[in-house]
C-alpha cells in the first residue's frame, strides 16, 4: 500500500518536472533550432520569423542569446534584422548586449558605407548604459567619415546619445563636432546636424548649441536651395527662431525664403510662410511690404488642394494668418466653400474661416452658399452653417436681413427649428428692433423645438420682447418646472419676472417655484429664484422696473478673436501642434523653471496642455471684446453667483479690463482662449442682472 | 518629431511598428482603437489629430489601414505639418514598392518595410523619401556582401545622395533619348441650379517620363499664361491667380529671377510641377436636371447634357452620377445615347457614354418608383449634387502650351525627341446641385 503511494508520488513529481523543463516543441523551440542552424539560409528564414513573431506582439525575447549569434554575417538585409531585433529586446536583456558591442563596433569601419551606418544608427537606438560607454571611439569615427551618408547618419546619432548620457556628450566635444558638420559641404549632413542640434536646444536651451550668427545664416540661406524637401523644413524651421537684426537683413532672408514658395512639399511652403511673416513686420511701411504679403495668397489657398489632414492643419493655420492680415484672403472667399465628400472636420473649419472672411462686397454670395448647406445631411454641418449665417449678419448689419431672409426660409422650408431659432435669438440680440420681422417665425414654431437651448431661446424673446398670448404655454412650462433643464429654468424665470413686472401677471407662478425653491437641482437656478424674489420684495417700484426691465445692451459680433499677444505667439508657432490645436504648451523636455519664464515671455497666464480637443464645443471662441467687466470684484462674485454653466460671460459690455482672463471661470476653457457666449447660452437672466453693476 | 509609427488595421489595432524615440508607453497604441472609437461618436469633434494622457496621435487613412505618427513631444516641438506629409510619402513610397498597400501586403512585406522605414526616417526626422533612390539600394532581392565584394561600389549608399543633385545617379544610358510630357488639368466645378457656375477652379500638372542618358539639363517653355502671374493685379472681381508648384529638381531661385523653368531631371517618371487656375470657367459638361417627386408612388427625373466643348474635340468616359431617393425602386429608363444603369448600393442612377463630342446635346428620362408609405425623415429633405466624370484629349482648358523643351547634356551632345501630350479630366469634385 505504503509503496503504491510512494510510486504514484514519484510520477507525480516526475511530471511535475516535465513541465518546468524546456519545451522540446512548440514554436519557441523550432525558432531556437532554426537559429543555430548549421545551414545560413535555415538560420537567415528563421530571423525572418523570428521578426514576423515579434511584429504581431509575440514576445520572442527568450531567443536573445540565439539570435545574438547570428550578428556577424555579411549578408545585409540579415544584419539588418538581426539590428532591429536587438534594438526591440536590448531592454530586456542589457547584461547580454555587452556581446554584440564588438561587431557593432567592427561595423563602424566596414568599407560599406551602408554598414558603417547601420551600425552607428542602431547603437544611438539600443538604450543601454553598456552601449553607452562602448559608443565614443565609433561616434568619434563615423562622423568623420568620408562618405555622407554615414556622416549623417554619425549626426543624428550625438543626438541620441545626449538624451541618454549627456555628460559624454559633451565631455568628448560631440557638441563641437556636430556644429561644424552644419558647414559640411553635404547639404543631407548639415540638415541632420541642424535637426540633432535643434534636437539638443530642446533639451537644454542653456547650452545655446544653435546660436545662428550671420556667418551660420548665410549658410543657412545657402542650403536652403540645395537640400531636400524635409532638409529645407529643418532649415526653415531653425531660421523662424532667428530675429533678423536689420530690416535689410529681414529683408535678404525673405528674398531667399520666397521662392520657397512654389516648392511642391506643402510642409515646406508653410514653414516658409511662417519665416515671411515673422520677418515681413520689420518691412512694414514700406512698399514690398503688401507686395511680399500678396505673394503669400495665392501659396496660401493651394494649401487648400492637399491630402484632408495638411488641409486640417493649414484651415487651422488660416484662421491665424487671416487674423493678423484679414484681408489677404477675401478675394479668395470662394476657396473655401465646402466639397461635398470633405470630411466633416474640414467642413467645419472651411466654415469657420467663411465666416471671418465676409464682408460686404461678397457677403451675399456666401450667404447663398451657406443656405445650401443647410440642405446637407450631417446634422452637426448643418447646425454650424445656420450658426454662421447669423455670425455673418451680426457682423455685417447691411446684410442682416438677407441672412434673416435665409434662416426663415431654412425654417419653413428645412425644418431646422432648434438650429434656427438659436441663430434667429442671436439676431434678436443684435437687432431688437427686427423683432417684428422675427419673432412671428419664432413664435410660430415654437411646438417643433425640442433642443434646451432652442426652447429657452423661445421663452427667453417672450419676455424680452412682452409678447402677449403665451401665458398658457409658460404655464405649462412652469407646472414642470423642476424637469427642465437649467438653461431652460432660467430663461423661464427671467420672463416670469419681466411679465410680473410689467404686466403685473404670473405672479402666482413665481410664487409657486419659489416655494418649491429648494427641490430646485441646479444651485445656480436656485440662486437666481432668491435673487429675484429679493429684487421683487423691493419697496420701489420704479427700483425693480428699473433692474428687471433694462434692455440688454447690443452685441455686435458673435465670431472668436485671438487676444493680441496669444495671436502673436500663434504666428510664431505656425504648422506647429500648438498652432492646430490652439493650445500654448511650451517643450516638453524644458526645465520647469524656464518653462514657467517662457509662459511670462509669452504673457499668457495660464499654461495647461490638457486635451483642447474638445473646446470646439465652446466654439473655440476668443473675444476680448466680450469682455463684460465694468467693474471686477462686483462682477467675480456675481459670476460665481449666476454660474449655471460654464458660459457667463456676456458680450453685452465692452469695457476693456487689463486682467486679460479673469473672467473666463469656464474650466474647459484653454489657455487664452476666452470664451465668448456666442454659444448658445440663454442664461440672459445673468446679463440683465449683471448690467446692473 | 514623430516617436513611432504604426501602421494599423481598419480597427486600429497595430500590425507593424518602428519605434525611433522609445519614449512612447506601450499602453499608448493599444489605447488607440478605443480613441477611434470614441471620436466616431462624436463626429463633430473628430479630426485626425488625438491627444490623450499626454500623447499626440497623427493619423491618416489608406485602404482601411490607418497609419499613425504618435508624439510624445509638445505643441511647440511638433511640426504637424511635416509629419502628415511624412505619412502621405510613406504610402506614396510602399505603393511603389508593392504596387497596392494593405493590410495582407503589409505582412507579406514585413522585412522591407522594417528596411524602408529605417532609411526614411531617424530618430523622427525624416530622410530619404524618394523611391527611385531608396530602390538603389533596397530591393526585394537580397545579396550576399561577400561574393560581390568587388562590386563594393554598388552596394553603398546611391551615390547621387553624395551629389548636390540627390535625385538622379550618374552613368545613365538610353538607345534612344526621349522626354515625354504629360500636360494634365483637373477641372472642379461647382455648378448650382440655374446653371451657374458657383466656383470653379483647375488643377493642372505637367508629368514627365524621361528616358535620357548622362545628366541633361532642361529648359521648359511654356506659353505665358501660367509663367507670367501678376501678384499685383488680383484685385477686383473677375481673380484670375495662378500658383506654381514645382519639383524638388526645378531651380526655384531661378524661377524666381528670370521665370525660367530649368532642371535635371530624376530618370523615370515623375511630377514636374503642378500649377492651380481660379478663373470662371463655363461648365465643360452642362448637366440640366429636373427631379419631379410624387410622394408616395414615385420620382420622375428628367436629364438634358450638353458637351460645351469645341466641335472637334470628344469628352470621352463621361459618366452622370444622378442621386435618387434612397427608397426608390423599380427604374425604367428612356435614353438614346450610352448606357443608364441603376445602382442601388450608392442611391444613384449612373448614366455612361464612352463619346460625348462637342456641341452635341443628349437627353434621358428616368422613372423610379417609390414606396407608399411616406417617409417622414427630415433628412428626405437633404439635397446631393449630381457628379460629373469625363476626360477629354488634346485639349487643356487653361490654355497651358509648352512652347518648347531644351535637352542639352553637356558631355554626350545627343540626339533627343521630346513629346507632349495633353488632357483635361474632371477633377475630383465637379458636381451640379439640383432641387
Amino acid at each position: 500500500m505504503s509503496s503504491k503511494m510512494s510510486s504514484s508520488l514519484q510520477s507525480i513529481e516526475k511530471k511535475i518536472r516535465k513541465m518546468f523543463q524546456q519545451p522540446r516543441k512548440g514554436e519557441t523551440y523550432e525558432l531556437r533550432a532554426g537559429l543555430v542552424s548549421q545551414y545560413a539560409n535555415e538560420r537567415k528564414d528563421t530571423i525572418k520569423q523570428v521578426i514576423a513573431a515579434m511584429t504581431v506582439g509575440k514576445d520572442v525575447s527568450s531567443l536573445f542569446p540565439d539570435v545574438l549569434k547570428n550578428i556577424a554575417t555579411h549578408d545585409l538585409k540579415q544584419k539588418k534584422l538581426v539590428y532591429l531585433y536587438l534594438m526591440n529586446y536590448a531592454k530586456t536583456n542589457p547584461e547580454l548586449v555587452i556581446l554584440a558591442v564588438n561587431t557593432f563596433v567592427q561595423d563602424t569601419e566596414d568599407p560599406n558605407p551602408l554598414v558603417r551606418a547601420l551600425a552607428i544608427r542602431t547603437m544611438g537606438c539600443i538604450r543601454v548604459d553598456k552601449m553607452v560607454d562602448y559608443m565614443e571611439i565609433p561616434l568619434n569615427r563615423t562622423l568623420k567619415d568620408e562618405n555622407p551618408y554615414v556622416r549623417k547618419t554619425a549626426a543624428i546619432c550625438v543626438a541620441k546619445l545626449f538624451e541618454l548620457n549627456r555628460e559624454i556628450c559633451i565631455d568628448n566635444g560631440f557638441l563641437e563636432q556636430l556644429q561644424a558638420l552644419v558647414e559640411d559641404p553635404n547639404p543631407m549632413v548639415v540638415a541632420n546636424a541642424i535637426n540633432a542640434l535643434s534636437e539638443i536646444h530642446e533639451f537644454d536651451p542653456s547650452l545655446q548649441v544653435l546660436k545662428i550668427t550671420p556667418e551660420l545664416l548665410k549658410k543657412f540661406l545657402l542650403a536652403l536651395n540645395e537640400c531636400t524637401e524635409w532638409g529645407r523644413v529643418t532649415i526653415l524651421t531653425a531660421l523662424s527662431d532667428y530675429q533678423a537684426v536689420s530690416p535689410g537683413e529681414a529683408s535678404h532672408i525673405m528674398d531667399r525664403v520666397l521662392p520657397q514658395l512654389q516648392h511642391s512639399n506643402p510642409s515646406v511652403v508653410l514653414s516658409s510662410i511662417k519665416v515671411i511673416l515673422l520677418n515681413i513686420e520689420s518691412l512694414k511701411d514700406t512698399k514690398d511690404y503688401e507686395t511680399i504679403l500678396k505673394k503669400l495668397s495665392a501659396p496660401l489657398v493651394s494649401l487648400v488642394s492637399t491630402p484632408p489632414e495638411v488641409q486640417y492643419v493649414t484651415l487651422r493655420n488660416m484662421r491665424i494668418i487671416i487674423e493678423k492680415y484679414p484681408t489677404i484672403l477675401t478675394n479668395y472667399f470662394k476657396v473655401f466653400f465646402v466639397r461635398y465628400n470633405d470630411p466633416l472636420y474640414l467642413k467645419l473649419e472651411k466654415l469657420e474661416i467663411i465666416v471671418r472672411l465676409a464682408v460686404d462686397s461678397n457677403a451675399t454670395q456666401i450667404l447663398n452658399e451657406l443656405k445650401e448647406y443647410g440642405f446637407e445631411l450631417e446634422p452637426d454641418f448643418v447646425k454650424r452653417a445656420v450658426q454662421a449665417i447669423s455670425q455673418i449678419g451680426i457682423k455685417l448689419p447691411r446684410k442682416s436681413e438677407k441672412a434673416v431672409e435665409i434662416l426663415i426660409l431654412l425654417l419653413n422650408e428645412r425644418e431646422l427649428y432648434d438650429e434656427v431659432i438659436i441663430a434667429l435669438r442671436d439676431i434678436l440680440r443684435a437687432y431688437p428692433e427686427k423683432s417684428s420681422l422675427i419673432l412671428p417665425s419664432v413664435l410660430h414654431h415654437h411646438q417643433n423645438l425640442t433642443d434646451s437651448d432652442a426652447i429657452g431661446s423661445f421663452i427667453w424673446s417672450l419676455g424680452e420682447f412682452n409678447v402677449e398670448n403665451f401665458d398658457d404655454q409658460i404655464a405649462e412650462y412652469a407646472d414642470n418646472f423642476k424637469e427642465l433643464d437649467p438653461n431652460v429654468q432660467s430663461s423661464l424665470l427671467n420672463s416670469i419676472v419681466k411679465t410680473m413686472v410689467r404686466r403685473n401677471e404670473l405672479g402666482h407662478l413665481f410664487n409657486k417655484i419659489f416655494q418649491e425653491a429648494d427641490d430646485i437641482e441646479s444651485i445656480e437656478v436656485r440662486d437666481e429664484v432668491f435673487l429675484y424674489q429679493r429684487i421683487l420684495s423691493l419697496d420701489d417700484r420704479e427700483e425693480i422696473r428699473k433692474i428687471i426691465l433694462t434692455k440688454l445692451n447690443k452685441i455686435n459680433n458673435t465670431i472668436s478673436y485671438f487676444q493680441p499677444d496669444l495671436l502673436e505667439f500663434f504666428i510664431r508657432q505656425l504648422s506647429t501642434l500648438n498652432s492646430v490645436l490652439y493650445t500654448t504648451a511650451a517643450s516638453s523636455k524644458v526645465t520647469k523653471m524656464s518653462q514657467v519664464a517662457h509662459m511670462k515671455d509669452i504673457t499668457l497666464r495660464v499654461a495647461n496642455d490638457e486635451n483642447l480637443l474638445d473646446f470646439e464645443d465652446d466654439d473655440g471662441t476668443a473675444n476680448l471684446d466680450a469682455n463684460p467687466q465694468s467693474s471686477a470684484n462686483i462682477l467675480d462674485e456675481l459670476n460665481d453667483l449666476f454660474t449655471n454653466n460654464t458660459n457667463t460671460t456676456s458680450q453685452t459690455n465692452h469695457t476693456q479690463t487689463n486682467d486679460l482672463f479673469g473672467f473666463s471661470n469656464n474650466t474647459n476653457n484653454s489657455a487664452g482662449i476666452s470664451n465668448s457666449n456666442n454659444n448658445n447660452n440663454p442664461n440672459k437672466t445673468n446679463q440683465d442682472l449683471l448690467d446692473l453693476f | 518629431m514623430a516617436s513611432v509609427i504604426h501602421f494599423c488595421d481598419s480597427k486600429g489595432k497595430s500590425l507593424l511598428s518602428r519605434d525611433f524615440k522609445g519614449d512612447i508607453p506601450s499602453w499608448a497604441i493599444e489605447k488607440f482603437p478605443f480613441l477611434l472609437v470614441e471620436s466616431e461618436e462624436e463626429p463633430s469633434k473628430a479630426s485626425p489629430i488625438i491627444q490623450f494622457n499626454g500623447i499626440n496621435y497623427l493619423y491618416i487613412t489608406h485602404n482601411n489601414l490607418y497609419l499613425l505618427a504618435m508624439t510624445k513631444s509638445s505643441g511647440m516641438d511638433t511640426n504637424v505639418a511635416q509629419i502628415f506629409l511624412f505619412l502621405h510619402k510613406i504610402i506614396t513610397v510602399l505603393t511603389e514598392y508593392f504596387k497596392r498597400l494593405e493590410e495582407e501586403s503589409i505582412r507579406d512585406n514585413f522585412v522591407i518595410i522594417y528596411e524602408l522605414l529605417d532609411e526614411m526616417m531617424d530618430f523622427g526626422y525624416p530622410q530619404i523619401t524618394e523611391t527611385k533612390m531608396l530602390k538603389e539600394y533596397i530591393t526585394q532581392r537580397s545579396y550576399q556582401l561577400e561574393k560581390r565584394q568587388k562590386k563594393a561600389q554598388e552596394l553603398g549608399p546611391p551615390s547621387a545622395i553624395t551629389n548636390a543633385v540627390s535625385w538622379r545617379k550618374e552613368g545613365i544610358t538610353y538607345k534612344k533619348n526621349e522626354a515625354f510630357l504629360d500636360v494634365i488639368e483637373s477641372v472642379n466645378m461647382l455648378i448650382n441650379q440655374q446653371g451657374k457656375v458657383l466656383r470653379s477652379e483647375i488643377l493642372g500638372k505637367i508629368k514627365v517620363k524621361s528616358q535620357l542618358s548622362g545628366m541633361p539639363d532642361l529648359r521648359l517653355g511654356l506659353n505665358d499664361k501660367i509663367i507670367h502671374t501678376d501678384h499685383n493685379s488680383n484685385s477686383g472681381k473677375n481673380v484670375e491667380m495662378e500658383d506654381v508648384k514645382f519639383h524638388q529638381c526645378v531651380r526655384l531661385s531661378k524661377f524666381e529671377t528670370d521665370k525660367i523653368i530649368t532642371f535635371i531631371p530624376p530618370d523615370g517618371e515623375f511630377d514636374l510641377m503642378t500649377y492651380r487656375l481660379s478663373t470662371s470657367l463655363k461648365p465643360l459638361i452642362l448637366v440640366d436636371c429636373q427631379i419631379v417627386t410624387h410622394s408616395k408612388s414615385r420620382v420622375v427625373i428628367t436629364a438634358r447634357i450638353k458637351s460645351q466643348i469645341k466641335k472637334k474635340s470628344t469628352a470621352n468616359n463621361v459618366e452622370i452620377l444622378i442621386p435618387v431617393p434612397e427608397d426608390a425602386d423599380s427604374p425604367k429608363f428612356q435614353y438614346s445615347h450610352g448606357k443608364i444603369k441603376y445602382d442601388p448600393a450608392n442611391s444613384q442612377i449612373v448614366w455612361k457614354l464612352k463619346h460625348f463630342p462637342g456641341g452635341k446635346e443628349y437627353a434621358m428620362q428616368a422613372e423610379l418608383g417609390l414606396p407608399s408609405v411616406l417617409n417622414t425623415d427630415p433628412d428626405v429633405k437633404v439635397k446631393r449634387p449630381i457628379k460629373v466624370n469625363f476626360q477629354i484629349p488634346y485639349f487643356t482648358t487653361s490654355g497651358i502650351q509648352v512652347r518648347y523643351l531644351k535637352i542639352q547634356e553637356p558631355k554626350l551632345q545627343y540626339q533627343s525627341y521630346p513629346w507632349v501630350r495633353y488632357i483635361t479630366q474632371s477633377g475630383d469634385d465637379y458636381t451640379v446641385r439640383v432641387d
